[in-house]
């Protein structure tokens, strides 16, 4: 049997994924100009007193302090890693003393401050979603309002600053660890003299290289912070709405972190 | 202000979710002082009606006045200082799960800077005593606690601050009977003591009358009815009287979804 399709219906299926889109796209507006917001809400914060200390110094502890050995042993074996990867490579064409060049560069540039930030935005994105998220779904939010506390004074400013200041230091660790992890494997398994490695580390490395890694911590730590508390501040439904706000917390500040990652590269490096 | 000035007074306050409108034109008035219980069926926009009042929501329309002044018109730091006199007990008790027992009672006055976090412990002990609890209940974790003894916390915490007005969101619901009646006694004695003006939602009947004066029936939106809660089950009003009694039969058809 055929059925016929009347002008009007045509034009319906022409039309409903052009609506479907648009529909995405006004929604995907509305949300980076709610984060946008939410964002300079928890910033202007920072001049308008009163501050938690207190929170702001419990959370560095969390995120600086805590952080620590996950983001040690990833930076250690990055640079295990990265030295014995180089040297088969370089070994093809006789390049194997920039072994040490590269270890530093990679690590300083790109390895340390995104490497550390995944491993921070699982840890502490994951746990701040979650605990906005249990306080949202349990009135603990509102109960603040009640007690005269405003909501984003008390737990997103203070999470705000610790990261942007935590993950610099981390970052700073990552990039001596994993430096010395390539040392490690440079001297013990690759041949390399451990004066004649470190010289060249040295020599080979510039504050630029180094500051470059720090501003993009920086960075990615308010990403990290900012995402955790926006997906957990609006979650919604219960246990599940916390869970899927804490799944999207990890998965958006990974991306946004690869994504600001390229953008100052470019305008760091770019020629 | 004058005499016959209601503590809060609510005019056309309607919201909307949406499509669902949940409240559509509530008037209603509480008396300074008195006790006000709001009945109402699941989703009748009973806790809709006091998240307007204590601004965790802002209504579509209508407007709200707390000692005459219309609250949706003031500043945000006069909305602040006016939260100052406002307490609110949760249905869950919503303790802060990274906080003490004693820094929970307190929160509201060490915000405030209004005690040293020295002073707060001796304080949050004198507080959880008028609930009936023991000092050394300071120093546990909300979750080491037993639903009765959080409902009680969350009461001290309410009324640490010495509020004029308290809110109680069904204070008696997931209780025993016994515990329950309990949190009413500890509800009308604090509210006594402190000569505070209280509202309360709950849908337990013999709650309502222990702890109201006034009762208003909220139904799809609307006050249906008002009046003494010592009559509740007997008001003359068909609506009214079955959700009193708990009863199938009436003008009141529950939706239910097959």
């Amino acid at each position: 049997m055929r059925v016929s399709i009347g002008g009007a219906e045509r034009l319906d299926l022409v039309l409903n994924p052009v609506a479907a889109l648009g529909r995405a796209v006004l929604s995907a507006c509305r949300t980076v100009g709610a984060l946008a917001l939410f964002a300079l809400e928890g910033l202007s914060h920072l001049v308008r007193p009163p501050f938690y200390w207190r929170l702001f110094l419990r959370q560095l502890v969390e995120i600086a302090y805590f952080s620590l050995p996950v983001v040690s042993l990833t930076a250690i074996f990055t640079g295990m890693v990265l030295a014995l990867q180089s040297y088969t490579g370089f070994a093809r064409f006789n390049a194997e003393g920039a072994v040490a060049n590269v270890v530093v560069l990679s690590i300083t540039r790109e390895l340390g401050p995104v490497i550390a930030s995944l491993m921070v935005a699982g840890r502490i994105g994951a746990s701040f979603a979650a605990e906005i998220g249990t306080m949202r779904v349990t009135d603990q939010i509102d109960a603040l309002t009640t007690l005269s506390t405003n909501p984003m004074k008390y737990l997103v400013t203070p999470r705000l600053l610790a990261g942007v200041l935590a993950m610099p230091f981390l970052v700073l660790v990552a990039d001596i660890l994993g430096v010395m992890g390539g040392w490690l494997i440079g001297t013990t398994k690759l041949g390399f003299n451990s004066a004649g490695y470190l010289k060249a580390t040295m020599d080979f490395l510039q504050v630029m290289d180094v500051v470059s890694g720090l501003v993009k911590a920086a960075v990615f730590g308010f990403v990290i912070t900012l995402m955790g508390c926006w997906c957990g501040y609006n979650s919604r439904g219960g246990a599940q709405g916390v869970g899927a706000a804490t799944t999207t917390a990890v998965v958006a500040s990974s991306i946004l972190i690869l994504a600001f990652d390229y953008i100052l590269t470019e305008m760091f490096f770019a020629r | 202000m004058s005499g016959d000035t209601p503590k809060i007074r609510l005019r056309g306050l309607s919201k909307a979710f949406g499509e669902k409108r949940v409240l559509d034109g509530v008037d209603l008035d509480i008396r300074a002082g008195h006790g006000m219980v709001i009945l109402g069926g699941s989703g009748s926009g009973k806790s809709v009606t006091i998240k307007c009042i204590l601004g965790l929501i802002t209504p579509d329309a209508g407007t709200i006045e707390i000692d005459g002044q219309d609250i949706l018109a003031m500043s945000r730091r006069d909305r602040e200082a006016l939260n100052d006199r406002i307490g609110m007990l949760f249905q869950n008790g919503a303790l802060f799960d990274s906080l003490p027992v004693w820094e929970n009672v307190c929160f509201k006055l060490l915000a405030q800077k209004r005690i040293t976090r020295a002073k707060a412990r001796d304080k949050a002990a004198e507080v959880l005593a008028q609930v009936g609890l023991a000092a050394s209940v300071g120093d546990l974790a909300p979750s080491e606690l037993s639903g009765g003894m959080q409902k009680r916390v969350g009461l001290a915490r309410a009324i640490a601050a010495q509020p004029d007005i308290i809110f109680f969101d069904e204070p008696t619901t997931g209780l025993d009977p016994i515990m329950g009646a309990v949190i009413d006694g500890l509800i009308v004695d604090v509210v006594k003591r402190l000569g505070a003006t209280a509202v309360s939602i709950t849908h337990d009947m013999a709650s309502a009358r222990r702890i109201g004066d006034d009762a208003a029936m909220l139904h799809r939106g609307k006050i249906v009815w008002t009046g003494s809660a010592a009559v509740l089950g007997d008001t003359g009003n068909a609506m009214v009287d079955q959700f009193a009694r708990g009863e199938r039969e009436g003008p009141i058809q529950m939706e239910l979804r097959r």
